[in-house]
């Protein structure tokens, strides 16, 4: 590749990476250079100011056609583009959190946690855009190292120590996992570069291969939904959440999760949609109820476990894990609505997640815990903060009204409109969901019946209820008039360009 | 007017709970008032447009239909096809619910000045939860008649574990995970029906659905259509309830306050009935035709169910509560039974069951603010310390056993008349049911009033707590005696019933 040819891509599709890029570095600059015992929180406005424009050219290249650059390794498609508004806008709500976040401890690497958050969005961010199998690692690895350090900031704390050796240990294993698997794409095609992939693996049909291609398929997906904390490998998720400090709760939580959806829709959707098996459908298709199979387990899995959950975030990191089953649900049953299902179901998520962890973030730094009691006689302390969070619960219960409901409903829909219907996965997801109820409505009790035990003042600093704002007004907006998020991404026409 | 009359019929009660909002905790006052003045706009509303339709006003006019959401639109499908409309309508049988739910509403917010605590937070949740039953009834396609319908969730809950007796919260979970799982398999259904077909409208639905040669977006088939229909008698079968699945509502009458128990047996069990003539009948014709037996032995085990526990019981309210479950198994019956009496008998039992059953438990309501309790033993000789009072319970128990003159002897009568047409030996099985009901009611009524007297220095109904009394008792008798104001707005919609079995 000559100079020629690497000025004539058209970079400005890559433009909100740079931005990211150039504010992550800008940030490790000043950090090394700026005194020690200056308060960092600037550095925080200016990653949050950074995220913001990165969005902004994002909205301008909105409408742009599938461009690749970089022999193919870049592409911006429809899929990029909307998948990577959901990462940007969950980072900004998370950053705006961290700029408040004072544990008693006092967090003494503030600088490294900004400009590592960033590489960690960047990483993410070049997932949702890359066309070939190593870029796409690549930024799995810079997401997957970022959050680990992320994890770890706390450096004195026990919990954190053990949450990153063990949330270190499961990622690299799900690494290897995913790497062996798609060892053997490569053995097949011989190439990284995932349209070539797609179009070798389509041309040729040979039935001994077919096992072959299945363990590929399996050992990728497995591998893949450590990010997701679904089962088989949640069992990070509780403890990692536990450890780590809320801003990287959220991080994780929303952000890396998104991530972790952007990568298996790009790998399995791409890789697999178009391998012809014996019958009429394809391999993907033939191989859905593993997928299938796998998001029954999350669901259960996430749901009964929170029950027996005392301690918020723990309860809130098996829900997490629930949620990722659901959104598994719409990708198992392959109907026309799966993209824009898991869009608008990870939107959702977004605004009703970010908007629990702010609020809990406020209560339990102010009581130094994190057990369920912490909210008892929130509506008397603070009556709109128990409305919101009640607001919030009840979209993750997926109750009508809220965002949470048209993003059950929307996964609904796609799973009973293919034929045959996927009716016990749904209903799995419906009694599952029933089950939720249970823990979620234990936090109203607190709020609400219980009598308030600690009557000092909670601290609402500005930044923490502009995030609730936001995600009130999101969940709210969202239940009510939910075609306002539709027509933002209609312009895509049902991301047709995905496998172009 | 017209195109706004049914929402602002239904969301009127809004204006309520954000004036409501603006007012400070205390003032307690204030905040009584603005509550039952909250309901008012939706009973003139809704009174205005029965007075009309009696007058041969066409109703069908005032239904609204707005664009909303538009899950995906696909170059291969109808532009329709997936969309959910915000569209209302009513019919007669809507109205008629509607006109109750107004009715018990304001009543019920009247009964609601004996709370003793947090008054806002109550009237709020009261006015939400009126606005849910109301969207129920005038909802015209499943998504929105769902959205509704988990409205009067979450204020109930709130209602009861916040507001309720002892035991409330248990009551609270125990009403949230049955509804909770109701609603779940009526979710199901609504989805399933909207993804094969591509409409949630209701009519379109049952075109579709009773049309063989109609076109839809995946097939369905028959055993599909056995599958949604039980699932629909399940959903609704938690809300009429239908025994076994009765447990929650015992809690909910024991626990929750006796102002919204009103609201609770009065409209929310009702809601029950509604969604089993809507759906089960409407779209699924064919099958109801099928099951339609099985209702009957269905409504003959409530009826007897209830009837026999409820003579066992030691507390009024309970004696109340398997009242309930026994009047509902009436519903079934008539129901059942698939004959034109039948039917009405079971609308009339929906009806008059709302109003005698809140009008009792608005005396539950009176006498537990004075005597502090409603258990029956601790009861007696209530006809000298509180005359009137039991006078009234005396009469709402008459109404309940069905005595001529009442609404509560016109509905059974014509539930029963449908059921011998059609099976005349669970029919006469039921009648047990009937005496039953006499000795029960009689037996907890009267050791109430007559009797040693163990509670002294009470005063008897005084100042606003006549208007719920008097409305009421005087709704039951003109049921009674001049069934026709019932019988005339709900003629097309039975009419249009029976044509759908005939087809």
């Amino acid at each position: 590749m000559d100079f020629e040819t690497l000025l004539s891509y058209e970079w400005g599709v890559m433009m909100p990476e740079f931005i990211i890029l150039g504010v992550a570095v800008a940030l490790s600059l000043i950090d090394l250079f700026m005194p020690e015992n200056r308060s960092r929180r600037l550095l925080g406005l200016f990653a949050f100011v950074g995220v913001a424009v990165s969005f902004v050219s994002l909205l301008s290249l909105w409408t742009s056609d599938v461009t690749s650059i970089l022999g193919d390794t870049f592409r911006l498609d429809s899929f990029a583009k909307s998948f990577k508004a959901l990462l940007l806008i969950g980072s900004a709500l998370v950053l705006l959190l961290s700029i408040h976040y004072e544990p008693k401890e006092r967090i003494a690497y503030r600088g490294e946690f900004y400009y590592l958050f960033l590489t960690a969005l960047l990483g993410a961010m070049m997932m949702a855009s890359s066309g070939d199998l190593i870029t796409l690692f690549v930024g799995l690895e810079l997401l997957s190292l970022s959050s680990y350090v992320l994890v770890a900031i706390r450096k004195k704390h026990t919990l954190a120590n053990e949450a990153v050796l063990k949330y270190v240990i499961t990622g690299s294993i799900a690494t290897a996992i995913t790497l062996f698997g798609m060892s053997y794409i490569f053995g097949f095609t011989g190439s990284t570069n995932i349209k070539e992939i797609a179009v070798q693996l389509a041309s040729t049909y040979e039935e001994n291969h077919q096992y072959i291609l299945s363990l590929a398929f399996l050992l990728t997906f497995v591998g893949l939904s450590f990010k997701l904390a679904s089962a088989p490998f949640h069992m990070w998720a509780p403890d990692v959440y536990q450890g780590a400090t809320m801003p990287v709760v959220s991080f994780l939580s929303v952000v890396s999760k998104t991530a972790g959806f952007v990568i298996v829709l790009r790998v399995i959707v791409s890789v697999f949609a178009q391998i012809p098996t014996g019958s009429s459908n394809s391999m993907l298709v033939t191989l859905a109820p593993y997928i299938a199979f796998l998001a029954g387990a999350t669901m259960m899995i996430g749901n009964t476990i929170a029950l027996r959950q005392r301690n918020v975030k723990r309860m809130l990191a098996y829900s997490s894990v629930a949620h990722a089953g659901y959104v598994l649900v719409a990708f198992a049953s392959l109907s026309m609505f799966m993209f824009e299902a898991i869009w608008f179901y990870l939107l959702a998520y977004l605004f009703m997640t970010i908007g629990t962890f702010a609020i809990l973030q406020v209560v339990s730094q102010h009581h130094d815990d994190e057990d369920v009691s912490i909210f008892a006689g929130l509506y008397r302390r603070s009556p709109l903060m128990a409305i919101a969070m009640t607001i919030f619960l009840l979209s993750l219960a997926g109750i009508p009204g809220t965002a949470g409901f048209i993003g059950k409903m929307n996964i609904f829909l796609g799973a009973f409109v293919v034929e045959p219907a996927h009716y016990v996965l749904a209903s799995i997801m419906v009694v599952t969901t029933v089950i939720s109820y249970v823990y979620y409505f234990g936090i109203f009790i607190q709020m609400f019946f219980r009598p308030v035990e600690d009557a000092r003042r909670l601290e609402w600093p500005p930044g923490v209820i502009a995030v609730i704002v936001i995600c009130v007004i999101g969940t709210v907006l969202l239940g009510v008039f939910p075609n306002i998020a539709y027509d933002f991404i209609a312009p895509f026409e049902h991301f047709s360009d995905f496998l172009q | 007017m017209q195109p706004y009359f049914l929402s602002l019929l239904i969301f009127s009660p809004l204006l309520g709970i954000l004036v409501l909002s603006l007012l400070s905790k205390e003032q307690e006052k204030a905040i009584k008032w603005l509550g039952v003045l909250a309901t008012l706009p939706s009973l003139c509303l809704s009174l205005f447009a029965f007075w009309q339709y009696q007058n041969g006003y066409d109703i069908s006019k005032l239904a609204e239909k707005r664009s909303w959401i538009q899950f995906g639109e696909f170059p291969f499908l109808k532009e329709t096809d997936f969309t959910v409309a915000y569209e209302l309508h009513v019919d007669g049988l809507a109205l008629v619910m509607i006109v109750l739910t107004t009715i018990l509403a304001t009543l019920a917010a009247i009964a609601s000045t004996s709370i003793q605590k947090e008054w806002k937070g109550y009237f709020q949740l009261f006015l939400l939860l009126e606005i849910g039953m109301l969207g129920v009834f005038a909802a015209s396609n499943l998504v929105l008649f769902f959205i509704f319908f988990e409205l009067t969730l979450i204020p109930m809950f709130f209602l009861i574990g916040k507001w309720g007796y002892f035991e409330k919260e248990k009551a609270a979970y125990s009403y949230l995970i049955y509804n909770g799982l109701g609603s779940a398999v009526l979710l199901i259904v609504i989805a399933v029906l909207f993804a094969r077909t591509g409409t949630s409208n209701i009519d379109e639905l049952r075109h579709i659905l009773t049309d063989p040669m109609a076109q839809t977006i995946s097939p369905i088939s028959d055993a599909l259509r056995y599958g949604l229909f039980l699932a629909l008698l399940i959903a609704f079968g938690v809300k009429l309830p239908i025994v076994p699945l009765h447990r929650w509502m015992l809690h909910v009458h024991v626990q929750a306050p006796p102002s919204v128990v009103m609201l609770h047996a009065g409209v929310l069990l009702k809601i029950g009935a509604f969604g089993l003539v809507r759906f089960a009948f409407g779209l699924f014709p064919g099958q109801f035709q099928q099951f339609s037996t099985w209702l009957i032995v269905l409504g003959v085990v409530n009826l007897l169910y209830g009837a026999f526990l409820a003579l066992r019981q030691t507390d009024f309210k309970m004696v109340l509560a398997y009242s309930s479950v026994s009047h509902m198994g009436i519903v079934l019956i008539g129901l059942g039974s698939l004959t034109e009496a039948g039917i009405q008998g079971a609308i009339f039992q929906a009806v008059s069951h709302g109003f005698i059953a809140a009008f009792l438990f608005f005396f539950v309501g009176v006498m537990y603010e004075r005597t502090r309790t409603t258990t029956l033993a601790r009861l007696g000789g209530l006809a000298k310390t509180m005359p009137y009072v039991s006078g009234f319970i005396l009469a709402g128990a008459m109404a309940s056993l069905g005595l001529p003159g009442t609404s509560g002897f016109i509905s059974e009568f014509m539930a029963f008349v449908g059921a011998f047409q059609a099976e005349p030996l669970l029919a006469a099985i039921g009648t047990i049911g009937i005496i039953m009901t006499a000795v029960y009611l009689l037996r907890a009524v009267l050791g109430m009033t007559f009797g040693q007297t163990t509670v002294s220095n009470v005063y008897d109904l005084r100042g606003i707590e006549w208007v719920p009394a008097i409305s009421l008792l005087l709704l039951i008798i003109i049921i009674g005696v001049y069934p026709n104001v019932l019988a005339l707005p709900l003629q097309t919609t039975i009419e249009t019933m029976m044509n759908g079995l005939g087809g």
